[in-house]
């Protein structure tokens, strides 16, 4: 299935998670844009620092997991990429152009209890949100536009679903919901914030999948984890967050315990976790 | 009765119109949690006409409309503003900042009134009864001024959503993932306070400032509980708001009669109906309204008692033909420990399907009976044999949980249930599994 986006200047679309590619800025002879690079951002509430100094690069085509402790400002961090809260200094490009320009190439899945499941909607309609940006203001929602939120549905196993009201859905299947829409935005970059948060073991097992196709078809998400007990089986990329980016690598290289120390700062417990999970791993 | 007239034929036109124009923006407030911004808006309405008098000095109505739907849209920014000042929640923003307006406008009026004709009680009521004899000439047609204006809001409001149908649905459900899509939920969030402040313009001379929040609140609010779907809730809105204009009306003129009073005031009424409408569909809607909860739980409860009736006598046909057998229906009401309505209705609906007959006062399991009680009692020993098994419960502690589990066990699951307890023969207690 192909899909255009119908916009002037935009090239083609494909599925919800094709491998077209071809609006961006890659290519043998120039060196890769980064998807997501982030110079200076200092973000504050009520004069109170939350994030200070963010400087990140974050390469291309990985699964990315953003890891630290609560108050850390994963969350923030997220938000102030997107513009969503406002940044005290600091700009944000989007494989090389500011991100208000690229705002079609990134996707983003809220927390789940960010919204209203007493909305009168359905999963379907939910999914098809995904696509309003590529379809444009004042057009109306096209069956065309129906079918692919209706694959991407397919996709994390929730067709069946597609006409129930949203607060019937379980937390699980609301948070495949999410996802699905993701999907449909077929974005280039995607940020997820806490997909994984209480959710059954068919919902894990779908995300992960999700987060395969996703790889697979070269896109780069960013994903804020809180379990360090599969942060390496999922990412392959992590960002050590605690108010400013203690560290950031591949897994294999930064999943240390120094590391850990330096971002969970003196919290015995999760020392201990981290200790076992080593050990773990080493036998 | 008294006489119906052209005169309430256009009050009834004049309110429907009004209340039509309210239930559209109504909707998304109400969805959106913010049902009193309609009422800060519409009462700050004051403080822009005398504001919009004392700095034009004109006071043709173009001059009015416009001066009251710009202080209701800085009367949305100065609530977000305080509410983003911090340590003041959003409630608490539209209590400083309308009471405030509303008050200013009330001093400012007082100021101004020597020279406007606003009339004090007509702001507060409205004056729908009296919308008939301001007319004007328009294409040809003379037309009540207050149907023009109030169908002009409404269109407007129609034409906005219908326009940006979409964008208010995702800013409002997920404004986040809106402003990422480009769709920025706070362009939404005033362009939805625009309608409002037209809107509560509009009406709040036919109905006055008081009863537009009812107008604007109610009839979305009853939709609510009627519908899962936005489309069909804010058609929905819109009819039950005209109902309530009509039904409000016909009810003005009619019901103080009986009591030998004249007429009471249109718009009181119309709110009353809009919030007797919301009674009777809290009441009545087939899936959020009270009744149904109540008579679904009901049938629930009955088709228990109906398989619990059928397990037990099953478990009495169980027992060695020694036994004294009797099941008397007064029997099984004590053993199963319900009431003798319920299980009387159990009895006698379980007696007219074919699964139970009477005999010498006796209950008996027909053919057909006993297959549906060996169902059930072959699904509560499995059930017992898996909670001992997987779960690890004591042997004494599964009955009460297979109890519950029994009714909602089909044969699919019950094979499931077989294979992963190795098609025990007998239960924990020692009990054949049928």
């Amino acid at each position: 299935m192909t899909i255009s986006t119908g916009q002037p200047g935009a090239s083609g679309v494909s599925s919800p998670i094709g491998q077209n590619r071809s609006h961006i800025a890659t290519g043998d002879e120039h060196p890769v844009t980064a998807p997501l690079s982030i110079h200076d951002m200092t973000v504050a509430y009520h004069r109170k620092p939350v994030l200070w100094d963010v400087d990140l690069d974050v390469p291309s085509g990985r699964l990315i997991g953003i890891i630290g402790p609560n108050g850390a400002g994963k969350t923030t961090l997220i938000k102030a990429t997107l513009d969503l809260v406002p940044k005290a200094s600091g700009r944000v490009l989007v494989f090389g152009k500011p991100y208000r320009k690229q705002r079609h190439l990134v996707g983003y899945v809220p927390q789940r209890e960010s919204v209203d499941w007493d909305f009168p909607v359905n999963a379907l309609d939910v999914v098809a949100m995904g696509r309003y940006g590529t379809i444009g203001w004042c057009r109306p929602v096209t069956k065309r536009h129906r079918t692919a939120a209706y694959e991407a549905l397919d996709i994390v196993g929730m067709a069946d679903y597609a006409k129930r009201q949203i607060s019937q859905l379980s937390g699980g299947q609301q948070q495949r919901v999410f996802l699905a829409r993701a999907l449909a935005q077929d974005a280039q970059l995607y940020f997820m914030d806490e997909p994984f948060a209480s959710v059954d073991v068919a919902t894990e097992k779908a995300i992960v999948e999700v987060l395969r196709r996703l790889k697979d078809a070269g896109k780069t998400v960013l994903v804020v984890h809180h379990d360090l007990q599969t942060v390496s089986e999922y990412f392959d990329y992590l960002i050590f967050l605690n108010m400013r980016v203690v560290t950031h690598g591949p897994v294999g290289e930064v999943f240390t315990p120094e590391n850990l120390k330096k971002t969970y700062g003196g919290r015995l417990t999760l020392l201990n976790e981290a200790a076992e999970l080593f050990a773990r791993q080493a036998r | 009765m008294t006489q119906w007239s052209i005169l309430d034929t256009w009050i009834v036109i004049v309110g429907s119109l009004c209340a039509a124009a309210c239930a559209l923006p109504g909707t998304l407030l109400v969805l959106r949690k913010m049902s009193m911004m309609g009422d800060a808006i519409s009462h700050t309405v004051l403080a822009g006409l005398a504001i919009a008098f004392l700095v034009t000095h004109r006071r043709d109505p173009a001059t009015m409309f416009v001066g009251a739907v710009v202080i209701g849209l800085v009367t949305a920014l100065l609530i977000q503003l305080v509410g983003s000042l911090g340590r003041t929640e959003i409630g608490a923003s539209m209590g400083i900042v309308f009471t405030s307006l509303f008050a200013m406008g009330l001093v400012l009026m007082r100021q101004a009134i020597d020279h406007v004709e606003i009339d004090p009680d007509c702001v507060l009521y409205g004056a729908i009864e009296a919308s008939y004899f301001d007319q004007i000439t328009w294409m040809g047609m003379n037309l009540p001024r207050a149907a023009i204006i109030n169908g002009g809001a409404g269109i407007f409001n129609l034409l906005l959503i219908v326009v940006l149908y979409k964008e208010f649905k995702v800013s409002a459900f997920d404004p986040a993932l809106s402003t990422t899509l480009g769709i920025n939920a706070n362009v939404m969030h005033y362009l939805l306070m625009t309608m409002t402040a037209v809107t509560t313009v509009a009406a709040f001379e036919t109905v006055g400032s008081i009863l537009v929040i009812a107008m604007l609140i109610v009839p979305p609010a009853t939709a609510y509980l009627l519908t899962d779907r936005l489309s069909f809730m804010m058609c929905w809105s819109v009819l039950l708001a005209i109902l309530a204009a009509i039904f409000g009306h016909v009810s003005a003129v009619t019901v103080p009669t009986w009591f030998g009073f004249g007429g009471t005031s249109t718009a009181g009424m119309m709110a009353f109906c809009a919030g007797l409408i919301f009674v009777a569909v809290w009441l009545l809607a087939p899936r959020h309204g009270v009744l149904s909860k109540v008579f679904h739980r009901c049938i629930l409860q009955l088709r228990i008692v109906r398989e619990d009736v059928l397990g037990l006598l099953y478990r009495l046909e169980e027992l060695p033909p020694s036994h004294e057998l009797s099941t008397t229906p007064a029997l099984l009401q004590g053993i199963l420990g319900v009431g003798p309505v319920l299980s009387t209705l159990a009895v006698s609906s379980l007696a007219r399907r074919g699964y139970i007959e009477h005999r010498s006062g006796q209950l008996h399991l027909t053919n057909q009976g006993r297959r549906a009680g060996r169902h059930l009692i072959r699904s509560h020993r499995l059930w017992e044999s898996f909670l001992q098994k997987h779960l690890h419960l004591a042997s004494d502690h599964v009955h009460e949980p297979a109890e519950q589990l029994e009714h909602i066990t089909d044969a699919a699951m019950q094979n499931q249930l077989a294979e992963r307890t190795n098609q025990p023969q007998t239960d924990p207690h020692g009990k054949k599994i049928p």
